[in-house]
């Protein structure tokens, strides 16, 4: 087999992994930040936060991204006179700034649900324990209930986070030339799509892997404490 | 009493279609569905358009049974390589490049390609009038290549999957010019509401180089009957007023150039 069109496309195809990794760090950066206060939101009993909170993960885990990409990219396309007068305009014109929002917006949704689940499996022990101390508020949320759930929350955050990085694949269709929209340009020059989207899926399951072996060693470190107890997850500390 | 049922239903299924295949063989063509005037769905699913109808044509002339495959233009040609489809009827360009994969039959039309600015954008086609401008285009098509190979350098050049995508964001404002077939984007687009704001721009674009020897079908190499059928078809609805019948459908000239 001849694979000198890989080797020749290798520095595009690379060029267009690191657009790729790029949108996924933003987006998972933005995404977390936004999950957070709507996870919290979602759990108040407070009706004016929760209701808003309930419909924003609604929506954005129950439609499905390709067609949220649309409504951000052309959508905006269609409001660009409204947008304008508002004057963000210049941010919905690029196809970066539409995707990295979308993305965002979407991770979030997923994240949030996620962080609301371990948030609820915080052993209740350890939060009236700390109530007792005084703790309350923002402060008990800061210091015990946020640093158990994350720790509770990454396996399932690592998910979320590599169904990112492929769902990015989806930005190539608005325009953009990130590594699945680089294949696709040189599969329709060259005629070569086994070649070319073998080689961009072998660069995505590298990138793929290296996320995950990341958090795995962020999980063994964020569990040295329980290091002598069977390995820790969600269904464990429960049963404690 | 149920396998009684199937196995005679399969017997007269297969009678039926063996009779059907004695007549006519069967032929599957590959169209995009997203290219008017040439070919696109219509609000009922349909295929409609001169590529459509034109296949049509052929097959009758040709007595081959046809049926029709949509299939993204970027991947049309994998599609036919990989016995999506037998035959690529969706206005694709003859081009030496393409020719290196499918063999063509003879053409059956030719028009130039075109920019398209926004009215009273000034912008001029030239090498200092085009320097900085984003222009928008369909992906992997003649007009792609065209672009690349002689304005790479000076234009930033946004890629579609299809053209109506490239003509949405050429009205949001987020590319400066169009460069696609001129039917397509007068008939597609500017004949269209959504291109009120829209004109042409510049001359017409023909050469061979980039835009090939007009507009052919493809087919697999070494499918020299299919090939040699359908360029007899092409030639049978020439003489027969069934081409010219479909053009003055579609257009107030003759398509198919000199």
């Amino acid at each position: 087999m001849d694979l000198a069109i890989v080797w020749e496309s290798l520095p595009r195809l690379l060029e267009g992994a690191v657009l790729t990794l790029e949108i996924t760090f933003l987006s998972l950066l933005a995404g977390f930040c936004l999950a957070v206060p709507v996870a919290m939101a979602r759990l108040t009993p407070r009706r004016m936060l929760r209701v808003p909170a309930y419909v924003y993960m609604l929506y954005f885990r129950g439609t499905p991204l390709l067609v949220q990409l649309f409504l951000v990219y052309y959508g905006s396309g269609q409001f660009q006179p409204f947008l304008d007068q508002v004057g963000v305009w210049f941010l919905f014109r690029e196809a970066y700034f539409c995707a990295v929002f979308t993305l965002t917006l979407n991770t979030a949704a997923y994240t949030a649900e996620i962080l609301r689940g371990a948030m609820l499996v915080v052993p209740r022990g350890e939060v009236e324990a700390a109530r007792s101390l005084g703790m309350s508020g923002l402060l008990l949320f800061r210091r015990i209930i946020l640093p158990k759930a994350l720790r509770l929350a990454l396996p399932a955050y690592t998910n979320e986070a590599v169904f990112l990085l492929q769902a990015t694949s989806l930005v190539s269709i608005i325009t953009l030339l990130d590594l699945t929209g680089v294949a696709r340009i040189i599969v329709a020059q060259s005629f070569e799509p086994y070649k070319l989207y073998i080689t961009a899926g072998l660069i995505y399951l590298v990138i793929t892997y290296t996320f995950v072996l990341v958090s795995r060693r962020l999980e063994r470190r964020l569990s040295a404490h329980l290091r002598e107890q069977p390995a820790g997850g969600i269904g464990n500390v429960v049963g404690r | 009493m149920k396998k009684l049922v199937t196995a005679a239903v399969c017997a007269v299924a297969t009678v039926a279609l063996n009779a059907a295949a004695d007549e006519r063989s069967a032929v599957r063509l590959g169209t995009e569905g997203a290219y008017p005037p040439f070919n696109w769905i219509d609000e009922n699913g349909d295929l409609q358009g001169f590529d459509v109808e034109i296949g049509n044509a052929l097959c009758a002339a040709a007595r081959l049974d046809c049926s029709w495959v949509v299939q993204d233009w970027d991947g049309i040609i994998p599609g036919l390589l990989a016995k999506k489809y037998d035959a690529i009827v969706a206005s694709m360009s003859i081009t030496e490049e393409r020719r290196q994969k499918v063999d063509f039959t003879a053409k059956y039309y030719n028009t130039p390609a075109k920019f398209v600015r926004k009215k009273g954008s000034g912008i001029e086609i030239s090498e200092t009038g085009l320097a900085g401008k984003t222009i928008g285009v369909q992906r992997a098509t003649v007009h792609d290549r065209f672009l690349r190979d002689n304005y790479g350098d000076i234009v930033s050049i946004k890629t579609y999957p299809a053209q109506p995508d490239a003509n949405l964001d050429f009205v949001a404002g987020r590319v400066d010019l169009l460069l696609a077939d001129s039917l397509v984007l007068l008939d597609g687009f500017l004949s269209t509401p959504e291109g009120e704001e829209a004109e042409f721009v510049g001359p017409d674009f023909t050469d061979p180089r980039w835009f090939g020897e007009g507009v052919g079908i493809a087919v697999r190499k070494g499918d020299a009957d299919l090939l040699a059928a359908l360029n007899q078809a092409i030639a049978d609805i020439r003489a027969d007023g069934t081409y010219q019948r479909i053009n003055a459908a579609y257009f107030s000239f003759d398509v198919y150039g000199d």
